[in-house]
């Protein structure tokens, strides 16, 4: 007696978004069943991995991060290493020194940067600001303005500044606005019809709808994803229907179990080990929960995460 | 459930006696279809009708225990496929595997490794639950039997990974009343594993090179009256691993095919041999998605914190949010002059800084206000945690006269209340703290 296949196939599907321009192009999205059911349907389009690299150089990088970038000078020559990374599909830069609470750079000095990583780079480009949102709206603007034409995505538009970052991103200057809510299917959708409102079109968008480390909260960015694949698929709302991006290496880099020092406690073991793997888990989890796409720090968690993308597409 | 009210009506006796507390038996029949009662509570059941309506309107799928005494442990019973619709029922076990056909010094080693997880996050026991011991041809069945034995010692519940007759029953001799998983039947050997499981009185577990000749197999042995089953995934590859193991969930849940309601068994160690990185994503992956038992190579700590965070995580009530009681909770035998740091009264948090401060050894106190219990940044965020808040709880619950140190620490996640916090709060000396906990061993340290 075989077993009698139920596929669950839908008529509606995930907007397809691309990052990038020319050969290296990536595209976002595009499926009609949940995440990895390729036994439903074929899924065209397999999640995509991002590098991470911070406007702070090494500073605030963990040591085996610092030792993999050992030699790069600048924080170009660390972006351009990080292109070169296997599995990696995308750059993102995080502009993190731009917060007025900490480091609190000029916006000229963090987009002369930017431009010179996007010059640098022949990868596609995720710019991520130093989530303050007043900062980021005028930052991530300008950031818009000078990669005209690299179709760049941009982390994130929230409820706070979402009329300058997505006018300036999805408007004026034709790239693609991040959207980026706190954990809750209902705040996502909001800002996706506010943006839509705004003229922005849907398939310029993409959603980062909340992350945390394993451990940390996770449940709700499981239920949130969840959800919202549900209702983009099976209820066909268009206004979830954006890819989701989801920057895991931010989150999980500096929990205690990646960030505890091996003399602190020596039966864990090396500390390298355990945040990699707090990385993978937590990204693995993150796609199998709905992300189109994570981004992460370490060679080895990408190589890991690539690999297992590929056996399941 | 399958079976409608009205296919429960026919077959009582329509008597409307009330004697089941409700009005009549067609209402009685409308709950049994709901789930709320069950049809032995109509004592005027016919044993017929209940034994037809007991397979109907049993769970989806079947809850199995395994394990004897202190290891025992359930599995399955679970009603829905996504967490927000109602809590899991049984959370993923984790498993280590050695096989007979290993040399002594690594069978050796991957068992002694085996205890040195074993620790508690917020109030739950975190460690290896299973050992899978494979059998190695060539070595033999003396050898199995004596890997079984040694195995059996760690106290952990065993799964025998063997698919030969004579080798599973010198096995099960050595251990069937811990109650191990007999994981071996297949499409050729069924009918002798399900003998030797049932006669042995333990779990089998049922493999197929496909899904088709896997439901198949089950059918079969349900046929021979054995419905104490864990349902093996394969590991031919991973993405049919991860298809089998989606779509047996499905199909019990969704579609009610009962043939496939029951727990089932990823073996990542062979999907992902010999790389730690991908097992554990693949860990991840399957605590998601519909692992019942995952077998692993090892467990390192490295692997399982993330892991059991994880699960811990996931298999939460999703309506009952973790608090403590808000106070003042002395640490380290910190008195009237130890220093005060604030946090909020999320139990994931508490756990999570007072394993932290304990750790640094300095005696402080560690304030908690009402943030209804939720993290800091989601409490800010809410306006739950605020310079308003810390400054009441401190005023109102009589902070300054049990306490006469007058520094307080401010998690470092909201460092801009700082301002505000020292505005409201006279006399005291307000320090923003680190933003992560684990660097609070060091802070305390260099504060002093
Ligand atoms: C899970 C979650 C939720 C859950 C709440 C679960 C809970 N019980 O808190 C839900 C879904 C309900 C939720 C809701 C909201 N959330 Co929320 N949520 C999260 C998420 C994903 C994880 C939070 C978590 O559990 N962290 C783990 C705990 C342990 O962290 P913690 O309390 O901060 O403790 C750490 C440190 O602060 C430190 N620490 C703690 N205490 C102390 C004390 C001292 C002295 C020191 C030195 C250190 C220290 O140690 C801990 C470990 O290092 C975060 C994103 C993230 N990755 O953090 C967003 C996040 C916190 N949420 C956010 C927001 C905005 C909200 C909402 C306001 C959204 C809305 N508009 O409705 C609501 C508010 C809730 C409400 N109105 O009831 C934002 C906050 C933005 C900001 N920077 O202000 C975040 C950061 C998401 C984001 N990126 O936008 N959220
Ligand atoms: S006890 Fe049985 S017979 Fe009596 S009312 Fe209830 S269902 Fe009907």
């Amino acid at each position: 007696m075989p077993f009698t296949k139920k596929a669950q196939k839908f008529n509606a599907a995930i907007q397809t978004v691309e990052i990038g321009t020319g050969d290296n192009k990536i595209t976002l999205g595009g499926e009609n069943v949940f995440p990895f059911y390729t036994f439903d349907a074929p899924i065209e389009n397999a999640p995509k991995i991002g590098i991470e690299v911070s406007d702070m150089g090494l500073e605030n990088e963990p040591a085996c991060m610092k030792e993999f970038y050992a030699g790069c000078e600048t924080v170009v020559d660390i972006a351009k290493k990080a292109a070169t990374v296997e599995g990696a599909d995308f750059v993102c830069l995080r502009l993190e020194g731009g917060d007025p609470n900490g480091v609190n750079k000029s916006t000229e000095e963090l987009v002369e940067l930017v431009k010179q990583v996007a010059d640098a780079v022949d990868k596609p480009l995720v710019v991520e600001g130093s989530k303050n949102v007043e900062k980021d709206a005028e930052l991530l603007a300008k950031v818009a303005e000078a990669t005209q034409g690299k179709n760049v995505l941009l982390l994130a538009a929230r409820e706070e500044n979402y009329k300058n970052v997505g006018a300036a991103a999805g408007l004026a200057y034709d790239q693609v606005v991040g959207a980026e809510s706190a954990v809750d299917i209902n705040l996502a959708k909001q800002l996706n019809v506010l943006l839509t409102q705004l003229g922005v079109k849907p398939e310029r968008i993409c959603m980062n709808v909340g992350a945390a480390a394993a451990g940390y909260g996770f449940e709700y960015v499981v239920s949130t994803m969840d959800r919202v694949k549900a209702a983009a698929l099976a209820q066909g709302d268009a206004m979830l229907q954006m890819p989701i991006v989801t920057p895991v290496g931010d989150e999980v880099w500096n929990v205690k179990e990646a960030a505890a020092s091996e003399e602190d406690v020596p039966e864990w073991g090396p500390a390298e080990d355990r945040g990699i793997d707090m990385e993978v888990e937590t990204a693995a989890a993150c796609l199998a929960s709905g992300s189109n796409a994570v981004i992460l720090k370490h060679p080895v968690s990408i190589a890991t995460i690539s690999k297992m993308i590929k056996e399941l597409i | 459930m399958a079976l409608k009210g009205l296919d429960i009506f026919k077959l009582t006796p329509k008597k409307n006696c009330k004697e089941c507390g409700c009005p009549t038996c067609m209402a009685f029949s409308m709950k049994v279809a709901s789930g709320a009662m069950k049809i032995e509570q109509c004592p005027h059941m016919s044993e017929d009708a209940i034994a037809s309506l007991s397979e109907a309107t049993a769970p989806p799928m079947k809850t199995i225990k395994v394990g004897a005494g202190d290891a025992e442990q359930t599995l399955g019973g679970e009603t829905v496929l996504y967490r927000h619709e109602k809590t899991y029922v049984s959370k993923t076990r984790y498993a280590v595997s050695v096989c007979s056909c290993m040399e002594d010094a690594k069978i050796d080693e991957i068992l002694a490794a085996i205890p040195a997880v074993d620790y508690v996050r917020i109030g739950e026991r975190m460690y290896v639950e299973f050992v899978s011991i494979s059998y190695g041809e060539s070595a033999g069945v003396d050898k199995y039997v004596e890997v079984v034995k040694k195995a059996a010692a760690l106290g952990r519940t065993l799964i025998l990974n063997v698919k030969d007759e004579a080798a599973a029953k010198a096995a099960l001799d050595a251990c069937k009343d811990a109650k191990p998983i007999l994981n071996g039947a297949d499409a050729s050997n069924f009918e002798a594993m399900s003998k030797l499981a049932s006669e042995a009185g333990v779990v089998l577990g049922v493999t197929g090179s496909s899904i088709d000749e896997l439901y198949d197999t089950v059918a079969k042995i349900e046929k021979l009256g054995n419905k104490n089953l864990v349902l093996d995934v394969g590991t031919s590859s991973i993405k049919d691993a991860f298809a089998t193991a989606v779509q047996m969930r499905r199909a019990a849940l969704k579609d009610q095919d009962r043939t496939f309601g029951y727990p089932s068994l990823v073996n990542v160690g062979v999907l992902a041999s010999g790389d730690s990185h991908l097992q554990a994503a693949l860990a991840s992956l399957f605590t998601l998605k519909y692992g019942s038992i995952i077998v692993m190579e090892g467990m390192s700590y490295a692997q399982a914190l993330p892991l059991y965070g994880l699960r811990q995580n996931v298999f939460t009530d999703p309506q009952k949010p973790m608090k403590v009681e808000p106070g003042v909770y002395p640490i380290n035998g910190g008195d009237e002059n130890s220093i005060c740091l604030t946090t909020v009264d999320f139990a994931l948090t508490y756990f999570v800084v007072s394993g932290e401060l304990e750790r640094s050894g300095v005696p402080c106190n560690l304030l908690i206000s009402d943030a209804g219990g939720l993290s800091v940044l989601t409490a800010w965020a809410a306006g739950k945690l605020s310079s308003t808040s810390i400054a009441k709880f401190i005023q109102e619950e009589g902070i300054e006269d049990k306490i006469k140190n007058r520094t307080l620490v401010l998690p470092g996640k909201v460092a801009v209340l700082k301002g505000d916090v020292e505005a409201k709060l006279p006399g005291w000396d307000v320090i923003v703290g680190p933003t992560e906990a684990v660097q609070l061993v060091k802070f305390l340290k260099d504060m002093q």
